[in-house]
C-alpha cells in the first residue's frame, strides 16, 4: 500500500513539474504575447494542480489534506480567470495576435495594390 | 541553499527596479520583490512577518501604487542631475555599514546579545504569563503593546493625511453622471465578476479566521485588516466605485478607523484604572491569563478595524480622484469636439 502511494504521488509530482517546466520554456520561446500567455496559463494551472494532487496523496494528516484541497480549488478557479483577464486586457488595449496582424497587413497591401 | 537563491533573486529584482523606466513594470517588480521577501521570511521560519509582507508588500501596496500610476502616467521623467556624487556617498556609507557588521556576532550564533537579552524570557515564560501559543502574538500584543499602539496610530495618521489631501467633495448629480459612464465601462467583465462573486465571501471568511486565529497561528489584526480591505477593493474595482460606495458608507469607515484606535487605547486606560500599568492586561479579568486573552482579543480587533478601514479610505480617495480626473477630461473633450 505504501509503495502504491509513494509511486502514484511521485508520478503526479513528476507530471506536474514537467508541465510547469514546459510552461516556462513556452514563456521564453513562443513568439508573441498571446501564445506565451497561453503556454503559461494552461500548463501552470494543470502543473500546479498535479503537484498539489501528488502532495495530497502522500499527506498523512487530514488537516494538511484539507488545506491542500482548498489550495487546489483556489488554483483551479483563479488560474484560468487571471489568464482570461490578462488576455482580455491586452486585446482591449489594441494588441493583436501576431499571425492575425500579419494577415491584416497582407490584406491591406493586396487591397492597396489592387486600387 | 534556498536562502542564497532567494537572496540572489532579490538582488536581481532590485537592480531591475532601479534600471527600469516604465513605472508600471516597476510596480509589478516591487510586488515580486515583496513576494520574494515573504518566501525568504518563510525560509527563515518567520511566518508572521512573511504573512504581513505577502499581504502588505506584495498585495495591497502594489494595488495602491497601480491606482496612483493610473493618475500620474507611467513613464519616469528623465533625470538631469549627475548621479556620481550620490554614488560616492552611497558607496562610502555602504562600505562603513558593511565594516560595522564585522563586529557583529556570527549569523545565528547562540551567544549573540539579541538572544540573551529579552528573548529567553519571551520563549520560556510567555506561555505561563500570557497563555497564547503563538509567541509572536504575545510579544506584539502584550509585551510590546505600546509599540503596536504606535504603529496603529501611524496607520490612522496616514489615513487622515490621505483624507485631508485627496478627499473630493462631490455633488449628487455629478455622481450619477459619473456612475452611468462607469457602469457601461464595467459591463463587460463578466467572467471575472462571477469568479469574484464566488470568491469574495471566502476572502472575508479567511480574513476573520486570520483575525481570530492570530493567537494560535500566524496572523493577527494587521494581516486580517489588509485582507478584508483587499476583498472590498476587489469589489470596488469590478463593480464600479459608486456601487461600492453604496455598499460601504464612507462616513462609516472613517468612523470605524477612529473607533479601532480608540478601542486599543481604551484597553490601556481601563488597565490603568484597574491599578495596573498601561496595557497590563492581567488586571482586566479576575484571572491574569483570562485577562491577557481578553486584552489581546480586544486590541487585535481594534488593529483590524483601523487597518481595514484606513486601507479602504486610501483606495477610495485615490480612486475617487482618478474618477473625477477622467470625468473632467471627458467633459473637456466633448466640449472641444
Amino acid at each position: 500500500m505504501d509503495m502504491i502511494i509513494t509511486i502514484s504521488s511521485g508520478f503526479f509530482l513528476l507530471i506536474g513539474s514537467f508541465l510547469c517546466f514546459s510552461g516556462a520554456i513556452g514563456l521564453l520561446r513562443f513568439p508573441d504575447f498571446y501564445t506565451r500567455m497561453h503556454a503559461v496559463g494552461v500548463t501552470d494551472t494543470l502543473g500546479a494542480g498535479m503537484i498539489l494532487v501528488g502532495l495530497m496523496i502522500i499527506s498523512t494528516d487530514f488537516l494538511v489534506f484539507a488545506k491542500l484541497a482548498m489550495v487546489l480549488l483556489l488554483t483551479l478557479l483563479i488560474g484560468p480567470t487571471t489568464s482570461h483577464v490578462l488576455a482580455k486586457a491586452a486585446f482591449h488595449n489594441g494588441l493583436t495576435p501576431k499571425s492575425l496582424s500579419n494577415q491584416e497587413k497582407n490584406n491591406k497591401e493586396i487591397s492597396s495594390s489592387n486600387t | 541553499m534556498i536562502d542564497i537563491i532567494l537572496l540572489t533573486l532579490l538582488v536581481v529584482v532590485a537592480i531591475a527596479i532601479i534600471r527600469m523606466k516604465d513605472l508600471f513594470a516597476v510596480v509589478m517588480l516591487l510586488g515580486i520583490y515583496g513576494l520574494l521577501s515573504a518566501s525568504f521570511f518563510v525560509a527563515m521560519d518567520a511566518v508572521d512577518v512573511a504573512f504581513t509582507e505577502a499581504a502588505v508588500g506584495a498585495g495591497i501596496s502594489t494595488l495602491l501604487m497601480l491606482v496612483v500610476i493610473a493618475m500620474t502616467g507611467r513613464k519616469e521623467k528623465t533625470n538631469r542631475h549627475k548621479p556620481l556624487p550620490a554614488l560616492c556617498i552611497v558607496l562610502i556609507t555602504g562600505g562603513l555599514l558593511i565594516y560595522g557588521t564585522f563586529d557583529m556576532p556570527h549569523f545565528g550564533a547562540a551567544d549573540a546579545p539579541i538572544h540573551q537579552h529579552v528573548a529567553p524570557r519571551y520563549i520560556n515564560d510567555s506561555m505561563a504569563e500570557v497563555g497564547v501559543p503563538n509567541i509572536v502574538t504575545s510579544v506584539l500584543a502584550s509585551y510590546r503593546a505600546f509599540d503596536t499602539f504606535g504603529e496603529v496610530v501611524v496607520i490612522f495618521t496616514a489615513g487622515i493625511g490621505v483624507l485631508t489631501l485627496l478627499s473630493v467633495a462631490r455633488r449628487k448629480e455629478d455622481a450619477e453622471k459619473i456612475s452611468s459612464i462607469n457602469d457601461s465601462m464595467h459591463e463587460q467583465h463578466l467572467v471575472i465578476r462571477i469568479v469574484a462573486k464566488m470568491l469574495i465571501p471566502f476572502i472575508f471568511l479567511f480574513a476573520l479566521y486570520v483575525q481570530f486565529h492570530g493567537d494560535f497561528g500566524p496572523g493577527g489584526g494587521f494581516q486580517a485588516g489588509v485582507i478584508f480591505a483587499a476583498a472590498i477593493i476587489l469589489y470596488a474595482m469590478l463593480f464600479g466605485l459608486n456601487t461600492a460606495r453604496k455598499v460601504i458608507n464612507q462616513t462609516f469607515i472613517q468612523l470605524i478607523a477612529a473607533v479601532g484606535v480608540l478601542l486599543y487605547g481604551s484597553v490601556g486606560i481601563v488597565s490603568l484604572m484597574n491599578d495596573g500599568n498601561f496595557f497590563n492586561y492581567n488586571v482586566l479579568a479576575s484571572d491574569p491569563i483570562a485577562g491577557q486573552h481578553l486584552g489581546i482579543l480586544l486590541i487585535e480587533w481594534g488593529v483590524g478595524c483601523t487597518v481595514a478601514s484606513v486601507m479602504m479610505i486610501i483606495f477610495f480617495s485615490f480612486a475617487g480622484r482618478l474618477e473625477l480626473h477622467q470625468h473632467n477630461e471627458r467633459v473637456k473633450n466633448q466640449e472641444s469636439s
